[in-house]
């Protein structure tokens, strides 16, 4: 059997036992895997960017936000998204984050390594600004608590299982969505500019553009992140935007592994859990989450995923040395 | 709106401006010379604070605080950069092994309750405790010298991350040594006085930003220009490769540098502390407006970040003032125009 | 083995270890448990602390039993972000399986969590998220909430009122810019209009603005004094850049201006600035000297309200639990039992209104230099100049005619003297 195949059977493997187990859980913990699965979402559209095509974005939060925030604001407003029209929400959520990346992009795209993040962060911080002072529209600082539950369309989504389903569902679609994009010649691509972008300009691809339809595709996901981020916390504030949640999504993409998409989600689920159940445990958890960041940095280069290839190059080198060892002892 | 209000609010623009550029001008250093983006460089301000507020409270004299805090905190810097960012030889077994005893105190923490006191009294427990952390922090040693492999300066990502751990790091002991109120630092009475011109009050402590922002710019800009250590920073600043090829000490200006940039945030603290406070969550704060200042101006100019605390002072101030809804927006829309039009800041260079 | 399989069994034993932990609820059956939502990292950690401690300290003096009833108190950090809140008490009640909710610190906060309360069906004490509306109107859709401090305007009332009583005719706001200003600014500018005065100008900060310059230049100069609304790090600012910048005429306060919170790190500038609150340490009754001396000893640290409003909270809890006779009555009939309850509170006498707010003293404060209950250095205290007792949520309007107005907010009351 191919490795890659058994990779793919083992995420699929993985994914149904967490499917399976989840909902028999306590439902605190099927809360924190909706949450996590959420921005495991968010973690995979940067992965897109970081993982596949060399950006690091410091600004992810604002496309999560951008879709949150409407989501809250058509809700509480217009009533809109609650009933079957739940279904619109999520195209909806999706364009506008694809929208907003698309103008940011026009800024971004052009610059490259520091200077990228640098003006990622400043778009970034942008929406935080909005979202923070524009208090007509946002709330301000008291965000906008939703008023009318979650969606009920049939199944009642207000119950925290059926939730985690259609979230699960939603995280699985976009894994699938993205393992496709990232295998097809347009994600080939992606990973040749990541690689060795002169070449790419030399072959003749249009490598702006690549990038741009890359960065569009992650704002989209980190939209339609937004989207059911609004409902499964039932509040969105300046906080869903603030630089360390950009951050934050950065980490879990590094700590899980850049690159293996899957790696986000995992990710995810480790800082997940360290926040919310470690700080539960002790009140000194930042030292742990803070402590995780140094760590993973200095030790998981390629992170958690990553594992298991630096095992096997640590034994051949081992193999290697005995090699040597032995072929110069004679002598 | 007469032309009074103009000129108080271009007062208190420049003199915010004047606070930004003590924080800016260590980031931008920091980044020329070791293309490293700092994000716990809102800590050191925060951190400056804290440590002067130390000193009055024991020594009572707020002129005493001023150089020991920018000292420790320097230091502190300093010890970051050796252990973490550029660790070389015996830092980097420096480093593990204080790392190893860190996550075997957690782990001790953690297991604590199930552990149970095998040597009496309080001295043995501390005994217990200590002998406990060691042991477990050998085996973490040991495999953490294994699995360090990478060096992190060529990744940007990966320096941004690390930086943000130490910031959260920063952020939760401060809050364990300091506590979480909101602390003011007061200067001394003559500095809170005003100066009245015409029926406008121009507060002297803004004064004396202004004053102390242009002394240490000048002192810089001289150092910068006129020493055979200044124009070693340019070289470096310049092409790095190009100065250790010329013999330049370039790992002895990274340290000085980055210790200079820890130092200067921390002053600005001090400064600051008496103008917005000492409260957990001020390094945040600070931290994406030091990034405006930066990214304006140009990431490794002392000019450029000099025109960038102007800039931002003023627009921050004119925005509150004009714009209230907008405030924060006009603070970083014109940034990412600047940027779109020339990405490497008005003043930077590539 | 192959790095998938390797990788499949480590996702696998993850899994255990989280359904383990979640699986691992403890059932107790004779005590009383409380789920204690208070930020403990981050901005808002001190004043969770304070919150925390001021219930602890009810709890220790009275043998951790309220109404007879064993506690076991288990306190969560919710960071100051509602969502973390929202998690954190769906966690107490769906895992920790506790009776009662009590704590969060912003308005948005309590907005989050009430209907939470309600969704779970779990009693939810906001002891200190002031939104009027939680207790006004929109309390019809939190049946499992009870409110043991204040409402955001309800100090604010008095405040306006006594401002005109000082001859004051015309004033300026200037307060934070989101709900919470809105709030006090509106209590205190309806007062202040309908005995005579006017409110000639509003000036909006960003909520954590610390530098005033762009704001003070536009105060008007013909005012009589100047109503502030800060919070957090705020206000030690406020009053130096406003004495700073020449500014002579009265500064007034809404509550979190001047508490005992941020009151022992401001300078002397703030001496003789005027505001109002439901507590002040300085409160010079022997029931308030004896629970600052305790929690001063104790904490080495003045309570603050957020410390007091706590301390009541578990008192008020120890009273009804005793009338249910030291069992668990249910959330209903516990919130039933505590609106019958009139407390003698270490902040003065307090009662709830029909919507579950306290009734209670509000105090106009002056911030005075002094040495106080024996305490040997000259502080800040806020003196209490005038008690304004027994005051509703509703001041003199009457319940029915002020619901019928809608909630403050930044245009409401409109600004009808403005330019």
């Amino acid at each position: 059997m191919g490795t890659q195949k058994f990779k793919i059977a083992a995420v699929i493997v993985s994914l149904l036992v967490l499917l399976i187990i989840v909902p028999y859980c306590n439902s605190f913990v099927v809360l924190l895997a909706t949450r996590a699965l959420v921005f495991a979402i968010l973690a995979m559209s940067l992965d897109i960017l970081l993982g596949f095509t060399g950006l690091a974005s410091m600004g992810q939060a604002a496309y999560f936000g951008v879709g949150a925030y409407l989501t809250a604001i058509l809700a509480n407003d217009y009533g809109f998204g609650l009933k079957w029209d739940f279904w619109l929400m999520i195209p909806i959520g999706v364009a506008v984050g694809g929208v907003l990346a698309a103008f940011f992009g026009l800024f971004a795209i052009r610059a490259t390594g520091t200077y990228f993040l640098m003006i990622t962060l400043a778009l970034g911080q942008c929406v935080w600004g909005l979202a923070y002072r524009w208090n007509s529209m946002t709330g301000g600082d008291n965000g906008i608590t939703m008023k009318g539950g979650r969606p009920q369309f049939g199944i009642d989504l207000s119950n925290d299982i059926n939730f985690f389903y259609l979230t699960f569902g939603f995280f699985a679609a976009t894994l699938l969505a993205l393992y496709i994009l990232v295998r097809s010649p347009f994600g080939k691509s992606l990973l040749g500019i990541r690689e060795r972008e002169l070449r790419m300009r030399i072959l003749g691809y249009n490598v702006w553009l690549h990038k741009y339809v890359a960065f569009i595709i992650a704002g989209a996901f980190g939209g339609l992140s937004g989207v059911l981020w609004a409902h499964a916390n039932g509040i969105v504030t300046p906080e869903t935007v603030v630089l360390t949640t950009s951050v934050d999504a950065l980490l879990m993409t590094v700590l899980g592994g850049a690159g293996t998409l899957v790696g986000g989600a995992i990710g995810s689920a480790i800082v997940f859990g360290l926040r919310e159940y470690v700080s539960t445990l002790v009140p000194w958890w930042q030292y742990v989450l803070g402590g995780v960041y140094v760590l993973t940095i200095l030790y998981l280069p390629t992170g958690l995923m990553g594992i298991p290839g630096r095992v096997k190059q640590w034994r051949n080198s081992q193999k290697k040395r005995e090699t040597t060892k032995m072929a110069s002892a004679p002598s | 709106m007469g032309t009074q209000f103009w000129v108080v609010q271009a007062f208190n623009g420049v003199s915010y401006g004047a606070l930004l550029f003590l924080v800016g001008a260590g980031l931008s250093l920091i980044f020329g010379v070791m293309r490293i983006v700092n994000l716990s460089h809102g800590s050191y301000f925060l951190l400056g604070g804290y440590v002067a507020l130390s000193v009055i409270g024991t020594t009572g004299s707020w002129l005493l605080s001023i150089p020991i805090a920018t000292l420790t905190i320097a230091v502190v810097g300093l010890i970051m950069e050796r252990l973490f960012l550029r660790p070389e030889g015996h830092a980097k077994l420096v480093r593990d092994a204080l790392i190893a005893l860190g996550i075997a105190l957690v782990i001790r923490l953690a297991i604590g309750p199930i552990l149970p006191q095998l040597l009496p009294g309080q001295i043995g427990g501390i005994i217990q405790v200590t002998l406990v952390v060691i042991a477990l922090s050998i085996p973490i040693f040991l495999l953490l010298q294994r699995i360090s492999a990478v060096a992190i300066e060529a990744d940007v990502l990966r320096q941004v991350l690390m930086t943000v751990g130490f910031a959260f790091l920063f952020q939760q002991a401060a809050l364990d040594i300091w506590g979480g109120n909101n602390f003011d630092i007061q200067p001394p009475s003559t500095l809170t006085q005003s100066l009245v011109i015409g029926g406008t009050y121009l507060p002297l402590y803004r004064l004396f930003m202004i004053v102390g922002a242009l002394v240490i710019g000048i002192v810089l800009w001289l150092a910068m220009e006129k020493t055979r250590m200044g124009a070693a920073v340019r070289a470096t600043v310049d092409d790095a490769q190009m100065a250790r090829g010329v013999g330049i000490d370039t790992n002895k200006i990274s340290m000085l540098i980055f210790a200079l940039g820890a130092g200067m945030a921390a002053l600005g603290g001090v400064i600051g502390g008496a103008f917005l406070g000492v409260y957990p969550g001020l390094d945040f704060e600070m931290l994406p407006i030091a990034f405006a200042v930066v990214i304006i101006g140009g990431m490794g100019s002392l000019g450029g970040a000099a025109i960038g605390a102007l800039l931002v002072g003023l627009a921050d101030n004119f925005g509150k003032a004009l714009f209230p809804e907008l405030a924060y927006f006009t603070l970083y829309a014109p940034m990412v125009l600047i940027l779109a039009i020339k990405p490497t800041g008005l003043f930077g260079r590539d | 083995m192959t790095s998938a399989s390797r990788k499949l069994q480590l996702i696998l034993m993850g899994t255990a270890v989280a359904v383990g932990l979640g699986l691992s609820a403890p059932a107790g059956a004779e005590e009383l448990r409380i789920g204690y939502l208070a930020p403990l990292t981050g901005g808002l950690a001190q004043t969770g602390i304070d919150m925390r401690d001021g219930f602890l300290l009810y709890l220790e003096q009275n043998g951790n039993k309220l109404g007879g009833m064993d506690v076991k108190l288990i306190i969560e950090d919710e960071q100051g972000k509602g969502d973390v809140a929202v998690t954190k008490a769906k966690k107490l009640v769906l895992q920790d399986k506790v009776h009662i909710l009590i704590g969060g610190v912003l308005a948005s906060t309590g907005y989050a969590l009430a209907p939470v309360s309600t969704e779970l069906k779990t009693m939810y004490i906001p002891s200190i998220p002031a939104a009027d509306d939680l207790t006004q109107r929109q309390l019809k859709n939190f049946p499992y909430l009870i409110r043991t401090s204040w409402s955001s305007s309800q100090p604010h009332h008095p405040l306006g009122q006594w401002a005109c009583d000082q001859g004051y005719k015309k004033i300026v706001t200037i307060a934070a810019d989101y709900a919470f200003g809105y709030e006090v600014v509106g209590g205190f500018q309806k007062a202040f209009e309908d005995c005579g005065g006017k409110i000639i100008q509003k000036i909006w900060p960003p909520l954590g603005a610390k530098d005033f310059g762009p704001f003070i230049p536009t105060i008007k100069a013909d005012t009589d004094a100047v109503v502030s609304l800060m919070v957090g790090p705020m206000p030690a600012q406020f009053i130096k850049q406003m004495r700073g910048a020449g500014f002579k005429k009265p500064i007034l306060g809404g509550g979190t201006s001047y508490d005992e919170f941020v009151l022992p790190f401001m300078g002397d500038e703030a001496i003789g600035d005027v505001s109002a609150l439901h507590y002040s340490a300085a409160l010079d009754t022997p029931k308030n000297i004896a629970f600052v001396k305790a929690y001063r000893t104790k904490f080495n640290k003045v309570p603050s309200y957020y410390s007091e409003n706590n301390y009541t909270t578990a008192q008020w809890l120890d009273e009804a639990l005793k009338k249910a006779g030291g069992k668990w009555p249910g959330p209903e009939e516990l919130i039933k039992l505590m609106v019958g309850i009139k407390l003698d509170a270490v902040r003065g006498p307090v009662s709830f209104d029909d919507m579950r707010n306290p009734i209670q003293n509000i105090y106009i404060k002056k911030v005075e230099k002094k040495k106080m209950f024996g305490y040997e250095k000259d502080e800040l205290w806020n003196t209490v100049i005038k008690t304004y007792p027994n005051v509703s949520q509703f001041w003199t309007y009457g319940k029915d005619k002020f619901l019928a107005q809608p909630v403050y907010d930044k245009n409401f009351p409109p600004c009808k003297f403005c330019e």
